[in-house]
């Protein structure tokens, strides 16, 4: 039946622009930096690479976030969090990678050398193993989710109580990540990774391969979305979005298909978290503070919501925008967030896409 | 009184300087002569004997300055010329065969004490309360001097430190009597030092023996320790109670707006911490406008700060409700994320106008110290001005939304828009008026908060999640609620950050509010009513 139903996910429009995509990231991109000469204007240089598999991260947070705001109208403002467990759980991983080679040459991270433990603590333990911290990846970020998620949407909380509550959330959680006694490295959390399965972070091989990584997650993310929402549980969603009450007077329980939602999204921002480590290097708790989740709304708002896609355009023409204005204006970057916030809300509700839709149906008039 | 009391040393001080040919002789030619044995028992001397004409004398062996001949004249040899110690007249030049008196370090302890003692005599009542507290441990040989300034003293503070001293002292007495006498005295202290004073008399040393001989000296140092370890608990809850209700009264002034807003229109207002800082910020510039301008009556700025503080936030809030809010009605989300927006320009705007460090935004003078209870326990002024002042502000806001046209119309439509609408309330222009109410209190807020904390760009995001947390746990719609989570919260706060620590302390208060919201998904006073939404 997936099968059957996977062809229909798209148009032929839209399966051409996903195939040109891949192509892009899985072939045209890396041949460019890899095989390219430096000197050819052709070249494409590492700290591309790095940053569009930067966004490529956030594209599929804002996915993820679309799945629970567009189609659930659950807006969430701790998506950071779930996005930063994952960080954390595969950074694990890569600071037991480091081996020996750490400023302190001891088996154990350097943090912990400079707090002078003597052991691992137990939550660290299996940590060494990949699959391990591959399980911890989606568990850690969804087990939270469902958790939370369950206590919330039992008691009925919604709209922007919700929202608040999931700030407090990941305010929390911020908090407990920058004491030092936490285990995860206080305020300065991992960093100096130096390799993951055995190939050097360094090596542009390396490089390359989490950005195809990155990529090819982002497009099964969309599709898995994508099956979700055109199914009979994505109308149900919808419909809740749009009537809670009523869809409950019909009959529906809706606390399983909101935890569904959430949890699930959870979890993708968890495997997004996992893929930006790697390529950033580092992972601390600033990721977590209530500002970066805020910031993962509007890329979803200027994107548009509810469209899947909107929110992946969302993020690149942020986070697009946000390098191009730390490097030339740092001082008016806020200023330009700040007015996006405001102007989407009050003049684009339907962001990019609904403005692109409004004006292909001005034209056929 | 206290200037009474400041006359009295005055002329104590005018007496003992006409006598100032009296002192002791057998002293000072030990000082002279003797070994350092001998001059400990001279210093000790002349301390005892509280005679101020000793000062200068002792000063002088402090700075290296007192040198003294074979026969045993002292001579004060200083830059600007040589006195003859003992008559006080100046010299024309030392005698050849005077050499400076060198002192090791048990001298000099002894001399520190002795002119701690002296500073007894002080007319600076804060010198004199540092005296008595340093004397605590002295040595008996003090007694005599401690006993005298306890005569004169009038000031209740340092005749509080003084008796300590002086029960201090007697403890090392050998007269079983007296030393009962000191331990019972200094059960009624309600200070550290004193008990860790009393525990060493139930040490035992390497023999066995207790440093204490007598049994019923023991016991009663006992009931003293039980006494004294009751009242320091006592000064610390109070303590934690005190500053968990300043801590509330500003969560309150940062929360009333917030939840006023939320239960009129739904929305909640990120942009509601950015209006404390402007309130904390236009305190700021009201001080150094009377900096410049006023600087007579720069004690009383706040007087001009707090209207002004409310005046700008509130204008700043309605241009928000009228410029953005207004046209999001029924998108609570999407106001979120606005008011996010605008909170973000702010932000960045004060920086662009201020500066990004912090500025400087000082106390009134009497704002400035504070009142000590219990023995121990320090109120600050400011902070009790703060909570006084919230309770005001809470008490007009209260008069406000119960006694006012304004306040029945924002009551009508919070309890049902629509129906408030068809009887005519004007909810536009009330929603308007409410929100600079609102706008207005965070603005006093901010004042409040720069006469404890930092003014600076980032000043309203450390309250936002905290002040979002009141109004969840208090319910919209009555003030009683947010009253109740404002202190609530905030003694709370105060008494788990001891035992876990102040991040661990919020954590669980934020886990406590995620349950608590279980059992009352409302709130803590939710106003009862037949309106489902959605």
């Amino acid at each position: 039946m997936i099968i059957e139903r996977l062809p229909q996910l798209y148009g032929t429009k839209g399966w051409l622009v996903i195939a040109a995509f891949l192509a892009l990231v899985c072939v045209l991109m890396p041949a460019l930096y890899l095989a390219v000469p430096e000197d050819s204007p052709f070249h494409v240089p590492a700290w591309l690479i790095t940053l569009l598999g930067k966004i490529m991260c956030y594209a599929l947070v804002a996915l993820a976030m679309d799945l629970v705001w567009g189609y659930a109208g659950i807006l969430s403002l701790g998506h950071g969090l779930f996005f930063s467990l994952g960080g954390y759980a595969l950074g694990m991983y890569l600071m037991r990678m480091i081996g020996r080679e750490g400023e302190s040459g001891s088996d154990l991270p350097d943090f912990m050398v400079f707090l002078d433990w003597k052991e691992l603590p137990w939550y660290w333990a299996g940590t060494d193993q990949f699959w391990y911290c591959a399980l911890l990846i989606v568990l850690a970020p969804g087990l939270l989710a469902l958790v939370f998620g369950y206590f919330a949407f039992r008691s009925r909380i919604k709209g922007v109580y919700f929202s608040i509550i999931t700030q407090a959330l990941t305010f929390a959680a911020m908090l407990l990540f920058f004491r030092n006694d936490t285990g995860f490295g206080g305020n300065n959390g991992f960093t100096d990774f130096k390799r993951i399965l055995g190939f050097s972070l360094a090596d542009p091989a390396t490089k390359t391969a989490l950005f195809i990584a990155s990529g090819v997650t982002l497009i099964l993310a969309l599709l898995l979305c994508r099956y979700i929402v055109t199914s009979k549980l994505g109308r149900v969603l919808t419909a809740i979005r749009d009537a809670e009450s009523r869809v409950r007077f019909c009959g529906y329980n809706p606390v399983p298909y909101k935890l569904f939602a959430w949890t699930l999204s959870a979890m993708l921002c968890g495997i997004a978290g996992a893929l930006y480590v790697p390529q950033v290097g580092i992972i601390n708790p600033s990721e977590m503070s209530p500002a970066n989740s805020i910031e993962i709304a509007i890329w979803t708002a200027v994107g548009g919501r509810g469209t899947l896609v909107g929110p992946i355009l969302g993020a690149a023409l942020v986070n697009g925008a946000k390098s191009w204005f730390t490097v030339a204006l740092p001082e008016y970057w806020l200023y330009f967030l700040g007015l996006l916030f405001v102007l989407v809300t009050l003049f684009l509700p339907q962001g990019v896409m609904g403005l692109a839709q409004r004006m292909r149906s001005k034209r056929n008039t | 009184m206290k200037h009474l009391c400041r006359y009295c040393i005055a002329t104590l001080f005018a007496v003992w300087l006409g006598n100032a040919h009296a002192l002791d002789a057998t002293a000072l030619q030990n000082l002279a002569t003797g070994d350092n044995d001998a001059r400990i028992t001279a210093i000790e001397a002349l301390a005892a004997a509280g005679d101020v004409a000793a000062l200068p004398v002792l000063r002088a062996l402090q700075d290296g300055a007192l040198q003294a001949t074979p026969a045993g004249r002292l001579l004060i040899v200083t830059e600007t010329g040589v006195t003859d110690a003992v008559t006080n007249q100046p010299l024309a030049s030392a005698p050849a065969d005077a050499a400076r008196i060198t002192i090791n370090n048990r001298v000099r302890r002894a001399l520190d004490a002795a002119l701690a003692a002296f500073k007894l005599f002080s007319p600076d009542s804060a010198k004199r309360l540092e005296a008595a507290q340093q004397l605590g441990e002295g040595d008996p040989v003090l007694l005599p001097l401690v006993q005298k300034a306890l005569t004169d003293e009038k000031d209740s503070a340092v005749r509080a430190a003084l008796e300590l001293a002086q029960s201090g002292m007697a403890l090392q007495s050998d007269d079983p009597q007296q030393r009962l006498a000191a331990v019972q005295t200094l059960g009624n202290s309600a200070q550290e030092a004193t008990k860790t004073r009393l525990l060493v008399l139930l040490e035992k040393d390497g023999a066995g023996q207790f440093a204490e001989p007598d049994a019923k000296v023991r016991v009663a140092a006992k009931k003293a320790i039980a006494a004294i370890e009751q009242r320091l608990k006592t000064a610390e809850y109070a303590g934690h109670v005190f500053t968990g209700i300043s801590l509330g009264s500003i969560l309150l002034l940062a929360a009333l707006g917030l939840a006023i807003v939320y239960g009129l229109m739904g929305v909640i207002n990120m942009a509601h911490g950015e209006l404390l800082m402007i309130g904390a910020y236009a305190t700021y510039v009201v001080q150094n406008l009377f900096k410049t301008h006023l600087p007579q009556y720069l004690d009383f700025y706040l007087v001009a700060a707090v209207p002004v503080a409310f005046g700008v936030a509130a204008l700043v809030g309605m241009a928000l409700e009228r410029g953005v809010i207004r046209h999001l009605y029924g998108r609570p989300l999407e106001t979120l994320l606005a008011t996010w927006g605008i909170s973000l320009i702010l932000i960045q705007f004060m920086r662009t106008v201020f500066g990004a460090q912090n500025v400087e935004v000082a106390n009134p003078s009497w704002m400035t110290g504070g009142v000590t209870v219990l023995g121990s326990l320090v109120l600050p002024y400011n902070r009790i001005v703060i909570i006084v002042f919230a309770m005001l502000v809470l008490c007009l806001v209260w008069l406000a939304l119960t006694r006012t046209r304004l306040g029945l119309h924002v009551r009508a439509v919070t309890q049902n828009r629509s129906m408030a609408d068809c009887m005519g309330v004007p909810t536009g222009r009330t929603d308007m008026l409410a929100f600079g109410l609102g706008a207005g209190v965070a603005g006093l807020g901010g004042c409040a908060l720069s006469q404890i904390g930092n003014v600076g760009p980032e000043l309203g995001q450390g309250y936002i999640v905290d002040s979002f947390m009141v109004v969840v746990l208090g319910g919209v719609g009555q003030i009683a609620g947010t009253v109740y989570a404002a202190l609530g919260l905030g003694v709370l706060n105060k008494f788990l950050e001891p035992y876990w620590g102040a991040v661990l302390a919020k954590i669980m208060l934020l886990v406590f509010i995620i349950l608590f919201i279980q059992k009352r998904p409302q709130g803590l006073f939710a106003v009862k009513g037949r309106t489902v939404e959605g």
